[in-house]
């Protein structure tokens, strides 16, 4: 047994780049969907909770746990359904628009470090990539709500072009004072020079920026408060009010996919990614605790999601004049004072600048 | 190898798309299709490991310009036959364009050492530690911080002078002021009235 791990281990050691590379895009694809798929039902049974219900209880999973199965019975049922082309649509477009929406939510994992050792692609430009990535998932969204052809759907697309042009300066300039307090664009570096415990990470010395980049991500993936391109009270489902069966659930893959990845890079960013808060602490520091591992990544990762979930169950929906108010007028100035603020901060060397290797 | 394979592969598709932004019969293709185009230049010039250039490209042009772009032409009602109907009067316009273009292209690859270019070479591999998005950085903010500061500026007073001209004041304009919707005070709003019991019936 145990010397079948260690041939197993050498097997993959001895293998090319390509295929281990092909190997974890497989696994990270296939943990990323039935994470989204758990995340749907964790988020029914948090907000049931917040509001004294139940939540889904019905569907067990080999006649254990009342409620697991849900989401695996929700997308049978979405793929038994059938796929409505409306009359008067783009035919193309409209069947092309789940997918657009669909693959950069995918393909931005290619960057980011699960572990100290397990990454795709450690690209150098790796934070830039995924800025324009997450700017490419307005595509779907726009080409959806066009090409459906109906005014709703069409309300629902141009709210979500002007909110996602708006949120991406925003977003961009909290990366631009993250780029100064680490000196790399490259995901795993930014990791790396966060570690030293949990006073060491980002978030402290760049409060303001984590407040920015949060927000401007639950804008960017469309969710409660900022989901006025949905905005069922007033255009009845935004962008995807046409779509029907598998090519809806395709869209809602994307927007939880969207979840999982800001709050992965918000954990990356600002939470020291896989780093573990113990480290260097006396104790602690020689046991699982004190060292980083892809756990720690999870921990965090849960946590920011649940801000997600409880941001839903407790705001009530912006109105969109206040959305492109709180956008341009609030948390950009609030990104350029900062970055300001980070220029002194770097001429006297404290915080993260008082590291030795920025001088 | 790959590499050469990918970049006809690329290349095949840029010319693909290019040619579908002029020819497509709706405007909105022709924006998704120029979409296209920028994203396999991207990808051409990740394959010359230029990779901040691919990036920024994507960043910039997709992410932000056609956003706005089809942004604009979906909203547009664009009758077509009107669209076509000044073609034979301005073609002539449209060859001289494309000539110019081309005279251009041809003086550059002449310039830089006569049509005799060597296409099966690519281009040359970095060396390993290479970091394209380091070097630029070092050459653009020692060597040409100038020039960057002053396109900075120059774009600033752009972005300046293309909100003052579009700034009217208009007369009898209704806006909100958020400050006064939140400082609102329940007296201003609600009134109570107090009247006696109705006799029942």
């Amino acid at each position: 047994m145990h010397n079948g791990i260690e041939q197993l281990a050498t097997t993959w050691q001895s293998l090319p780049d390509y295929a281990r590379s092909t190997a974890w895009i497989l696994v990270i694809t296939v943990a990323l969907i039935i994470s989204v798929a758990l995340l749907t039902l964790w988020e029914r049974k948090v907000i049931g909770w917040m509001q004294l219900r139940r939540g889904p209880n019905r569907v067990r999973l080999f006649g254990v746990a009342p409620g697991l199965g849900q989401p695996f019975a929700d997308v049978l049922k979405l793929l038994l359904k059938e796929v409505v082309v409306p009359a008067n649509s783009d035919k193309f477009l409209f069947r092309l628009a789940p997918v657009i929406a669909l693959v950069p939510a995918l393909a931005a994992w290619a960057v980011i470090p699960l572990s100290p050792e397990v990454v795709v692609s450690k690209a150098d430009a790796g934070l830039l990539y995924l800025l324009s990535l997450t700017s490419m998932g307005v595509y779907g969204v726009i080409v959806a709500g066009w090409a459906a052809n109906s005014k709703y759907a069409f309300l629902g697309a141009m709210r979500s072009a002007a909110q996602m042009v708006a949120y991406e300066i925003a977003m961009g300039f909290a990366l631009v004072g993250v780029l100064m307090a680490t000196g790399s664009m490259n995901l795993g570096t930014i990791v790396r020079t966060q570690g030293g415990g949990i006073g060491s990470w980002n978030w402290f010395w760049l409060f303001p920026l984590l407040m920015v980049y949060f927000i401007s991500g639950v804008a960017e993936t469309n969710r409660a408060p900022f989901d006025v391109a949905e905005g069922e009270s007033e255009i009845v489902a935004g962008f995807h009010v046409e779509y029907s069966g598998i090519a809806f659930a395709l869209f809602f893959l994307a927007e939880y996919a969207n979840m999982i990845l800001i709050s992965t890079l918000t954990a990356v960013f600002f939470f020291g990614g896989w780093q573990g808060p113990f480290e260097g602490y006396p104790r602690l520091g020689d046991t699982f605790l004190g060292q980083p591992s892809f756990l720690w990544l999870l921990i965090k990762v849960f946590v920011v999601v649940f801000f997600f979930l409880w941001f839903r169950a407790t705001f009530p929906r912006y109105r969109y004049d206040q959305i492109m108010r709180l956008g341009w007028k609030a948390l950009i100035p609030v990104t350029l004072v900062w970055i300001g603020v980070e220029m002194l901060l770097a001429t006297y060397r404290i915080g993260p600048w008082s590291r030795s290797w920025f001088h | 190898m790959l590499i050469e394979a990918l970049f006809y592969v690329f290349a095949a598709i840029l010319v693909a798309a290019s040619l579908a932004v002029i020819t497509a019969r709706n405007p909105v293709y022709s924006a998704l299709a120029l979409v296209m185009c920028f994203v396999t230049s991207a990808a051409i010039w990740l394959l010359l490991e230029a990779e901040f250039l691919a990036v920024v490209l994507v960043l910039v042009y997709v992410g932000a310009v056609m956003v706005l772009f089809l942004f604009v032409i979906m909203m547009l009602d664009i009758n077509l036959a009107e669209l076509r109907q000044g073609f034979t009067r301005f073609a002539w316009l449209g060859w001289l364009t494309a000539l110019a273009v081309i005279v251009e292209i041809v003086g550059v690859v002449w310039a830089r050492g006569g049509l005799g270019i060597d296409a099966s070479r690519g281009a040359l591999p970095a060396p390993a530690g290479y970091s394209n998005t380091l070097e630029l950085g070092r050459v653009l903010y020692t060597r040409y911080a100038y020039p960057l500061e002053l396109a900075a500026m120059l774009l600033l007073v752009a972005i300046v002078a293309a909100i003052a001209l579009t700034m009217r004041q208009r007369a009898g304009l209704k806006y909100q002021d958020v400050s006064r919707q939140v400082a609102v005070r329940r007296e201003q709003r609600l009134r109570i009235v107090k009247m006696d019991a109705e006799k029942r019936p």
